[in-house]
């Protein structure tokens, strides 16, 4: 024996990962075993500190590590083997770029000596997630792992945080070399986020601020990832200018709904008042946000008279879509606040009643109306029950993506930021329900409900599985209208009403699916079973499919056809066929 | 058919494009390059000319210039999206600082014999380019200068016989006793 076996630091490669996800506070890990990962699975199986949750498809992991990211603010971390372990990881990781979510991913990897060789579960997973992740790395040596691994979470988190990936060759797992725990040299010199925001810049802003005559303030995700205090900064904000404020998909519950200065959300499936607002305001403060192009809608008339004031952590989301005036590069946090400061200190809150009076007009035309029915259940109707039968409750709710996804952003009223978890940039149909999953075992007592779509929830429907596993008792809410509903409204209003392939035929029964699942289903056809179904729903302990059948054909309103202007919006009344076939006409290039 | 602008304008635009030369500092690890080209081929960039080496082995650090072609805003889009890859130091604009000088290095094949041997040793002479090998039906001529340069001498050694060019793409660095 040498000297060096009694040096607590000495240890395999498969023993740094796991210590360093305890240096690092990781309490939850997600992830599916493989050959070239067994070392690292050895290593858990032997310790208590983090419990690692069994999924049944890799991309299950990456999805419920999102939905455990977005609900604490931590990074989420997961676990998979090589070749097919990682590229299922793909979509996940893809997803977390997009939205900016801080993910550690580990990736086993073929024994060193094999690589290159087309060995068995080998790919080129550094190549293959190099433009889906902030950065990856390829470890070779046992000895650089530890850095590696440390830098991996700073750059994870700090910045504009986003995925990473480390990948492990099996060789480097069995390996023994030296750990050390986290420290400042583990990080590229040439990394460097900038945090803080150029004063002549803020006052600059604060100037264009307090001259507002019709100004408007539109915050994103950057403001929920920023953390709990940019949330309370930009409320104080809002109080102290009087402003009028919309946000996007992303950032919704940074503001309450329930404020009164709330417009609801902006962009295509937005309010008419807050795309209104966009389109003829004369200052515009975008904090967090990215000038996405289902913001935009059409660039060249996109809020053609306004000064824009764009407040973003990553320089190259200024000036990347939209030409800003006064572009602040800093965390949104940090800028908010000396933005307040000066703002209190030099600035009186603007008179801004003329423009409110214009907002109430656009407000009175109702956009989120719909017409109600007392035979069918209008899935717009079910959001709104689900809403109330939870208010006040401990909630949190992730989505799919499609109509169900837009309804829910429309009518479920977030009063909290790091409470609602959507696929915004990607749009990935499968990621609400293992969100939903991460989320729960985040928040054991609290409420989690997926909003779901009956064709994205088969995408991973595998994963109930693995919430009756660990008792994770997730509520699937599932509007189920026996279409891919936003495909198919896209093939009426585009398409000349021919439904390609949107049409659910075959769909399973979900009641007897969750049967035998092992979890609870229920079902709701009318509207009068809604309410007593709902509450049913939420008084189990237990994970619930809830097979809520709304009615068919029902569009999603109000809507910015692609390609239009904010000002030239489709509203619910105004959806006659005539009126939506003119107003797509020519437009089946648009996507 | 007339169609309106798509939410994805960007074929919708005819701004006009610009030539720019970017100075790229970079860690020297593996991947570091296929990280930039990836971003470049990714996001739909040009890369007109890239050139790369460790310049500082100490270090391990590497330089890379890149000629790009695109929008005003483009370009910057480029830059910033260098610029937070998490290997990349520094990312300057030679062709915005307007006190860079480029050069290139070229490896010019020629195959004949008679006049147009005499015609090619002449203007190579002209254009200072050196023979590093020659056989007695043909040269092989070594030339450096700016891209234009080397443009025009290829030009003209074509009807005397160009057989192939070997050209090590821009390199760049600034004036004045100041680093990037």
């Amino acid at each position: 024996m040498t000297d060096k076996s009694h040096d607590p630091n000495q240890m395999t490669g498969a023993a740094m990962i796991v210590r360093a996800l305890i240096d690092h506070g990781v309490q939850h890990l997600f992830g599916y075993p493989g050959g070239a990962v067994l070392p690292i699975y050895d290593e858990i199986f032997q310790q208590t500190e983090v419990e690692h949750i069994l999924v049944r498809h890799e991309q299950g992991a990456g999805h419920a590590a999102e939905g455990y990211a977005r609900s604490t603010g931590k990074p989420g971390v997961v676990l998979v083997t090589s070749g097919p372990g990682a590229t299922n990881m793909v979509t996940p990781l893809t997803d977390a770029l997009m939205d900016s979510i801080p993910l550690v991913c580990i990736t086993g990897q073929v024994p060193t000596h094999l690589i290159g060789n087309d060995a068995f579960q080998e790919c080129d997973t550094v190549g293959i997630t190099r433009p889906c992740t902030k950065h990856n790395w390829l470890v070779r040596d046992v000895n650089d792992l530890a850095k590696v691994l440390h830098e991996a979470f700073y750059v994870a988190t700090t910045g504009r945080p986003g995925p990473v990936l480390v990948d492990v060759p099996k060789d480097v797992q069995f390996a023994t070399g030296t750990y050390h725990p986290p420290c400042k040299s583990d990080v590229h010199v040439s990394y460097t986020p900038r945090v803080k925001g150029d004063a002549a810049q803020i006052r600059k802003a604060v100037a264009l601020l307090a001259s507002a005559k019709r100004p408007v303030i539109y915050s994103g995700g950057g403001v929920i990832n920023s953390g709990p205090e940019a949330s309370k900064l930009l409320r104080e904000l809002v109080e102290a200018t009087g402003f009028p404020i919309t946000s996007t998909l992303m950032g919704l519950g940074a503001y309450p709904a329930t404020g009164k200065n709330w417009l609801g959300m902006l962009g295509m499936h937005g309010t008419y008042e807050a795309n209104m607002s966009m389109h003829d305001c004369d200052v515009m403060l975008c904090i967090g946000a990215r000038f996405d192009d289902r913001i935009t809608g059409r660039v060249d008339a996109f809020s053609p008279n306004s000064k824009k004031i764009h407040i973003d952590i990553d320089p190259s989301s200024i000036n990347k879509n939209i030409r800003v005036d006064v572009p602040i590069i800093g965390d949104c946090a940090n800028v908010l606040g000396d933005l307040l400061q000066v703002f209190k200190a030099e600035a009186k809150k603007p008179d801004i009643r003329p423009w409110w009076q214009e907002i109430a007009k656009w407000r009175a035309r109702n956009s989120l109306s719909y017409k109600k029915n007392s035979d069918i259940i209008l899935p717009q109707y079910a959001i709104e029950r689900l809403f109330e039968a939870t208010r006040g409750r401990d909630t949190y709710i992730t989505t799919e993506v499609g109509q169900h996804q837009m309804w829910a952003a429309q009518f479920f009223g977030f009063e909290e930021p790091h409470r609602w978890m959507t696929s915004g940039g990607l749009g990935t149909m499968g990621y609400g329900l293992p969100a939903a999953l991460g989320v729960q075992v985040a928040h054991r007592d609290s409420l989690v409900i997926d909003i779901a779509g009956d064709a994205s929830v088969q995408m991973t429907m595998q994963e109930m599985s693995t919430a009756v596993q660990y008792e994770l008792p997730i509520k699937i809410f599932i509007l189920n209208n026996q279409y891919m509903g936003m495909v198919r409204q896209w093939q009426q209003l585009l398409h000349g009403n021919r439904l390609s392939h949107s049409y659910s035929e075959a769909l399973p029964d979900f009641v007897k699916l969750a049967d035998a699942f092992g979890c609870v289903g229920l079902q709701a056809i009318k509207p009068g079973d809604l309410d007593g179904a709902i509450k049913e729903m939420i008084s189990i302990k237990r994970p619930v499919l809830f097979d809520c059948r709304v009615a068919a054909l029902e569009n999603c309103f109000p809507m910015i056809p692609s390609g239009k202007a904010h000002n030239e919006m489709l509203l619910p009344a105004e959806a006659t066929d005539e009126a939506t076939a003119s107003a797509f006409a020519g437009g089946k290039a648009l996507v | 058919m007339n169609q309106p602008a798509s939410a994805y304008f960007l074929e919708e635009r005819h701004d006009p494009t610009e030539s720019h030369t970017l100075s790229v500092l970079v860690q020297n690890e593996p991947g570091v390059l296929a990280r930039v080209i990836g971003l470049f081929s990714g996001r739909g960039y040009n890369i007109e000319s890239l050139t790369v080496s460790e310049t500082e082995s100490q270090k391990h650090l590497s330089r890379i210039t890149i000629v790009t072609t695109g929008t005003p805003m483009v370009i910057e889009q480029i830059k910033h999206q260098l610029d937070r890859m998490v290997p990349v130091y520094r990312v300057v604009d030679m062709t915005l600082t307007g006190r860079s000088i480029e050069r290139e290095l070229a490896m010019v094949k020629v195959r004949g014999g008679g006049d147009n041997r005499v015609e090619a040793l002449r203007l190579a002479d002209a254009f200072r380019a050196r023979v590093i090998d020659a056989t007695t039906e043909s040269f092989v001529f070594e030339i450096t200068g700016n891209s234009a340069k080397i443009n025009q001498f290829i030009d003209l050694m074509r009807p005397l016989g160009l057989v192939e060019v070997s050209r090590t793409g821009v390199a760049a660095i600034g004036r004045g006793p100041e680093g990037m």
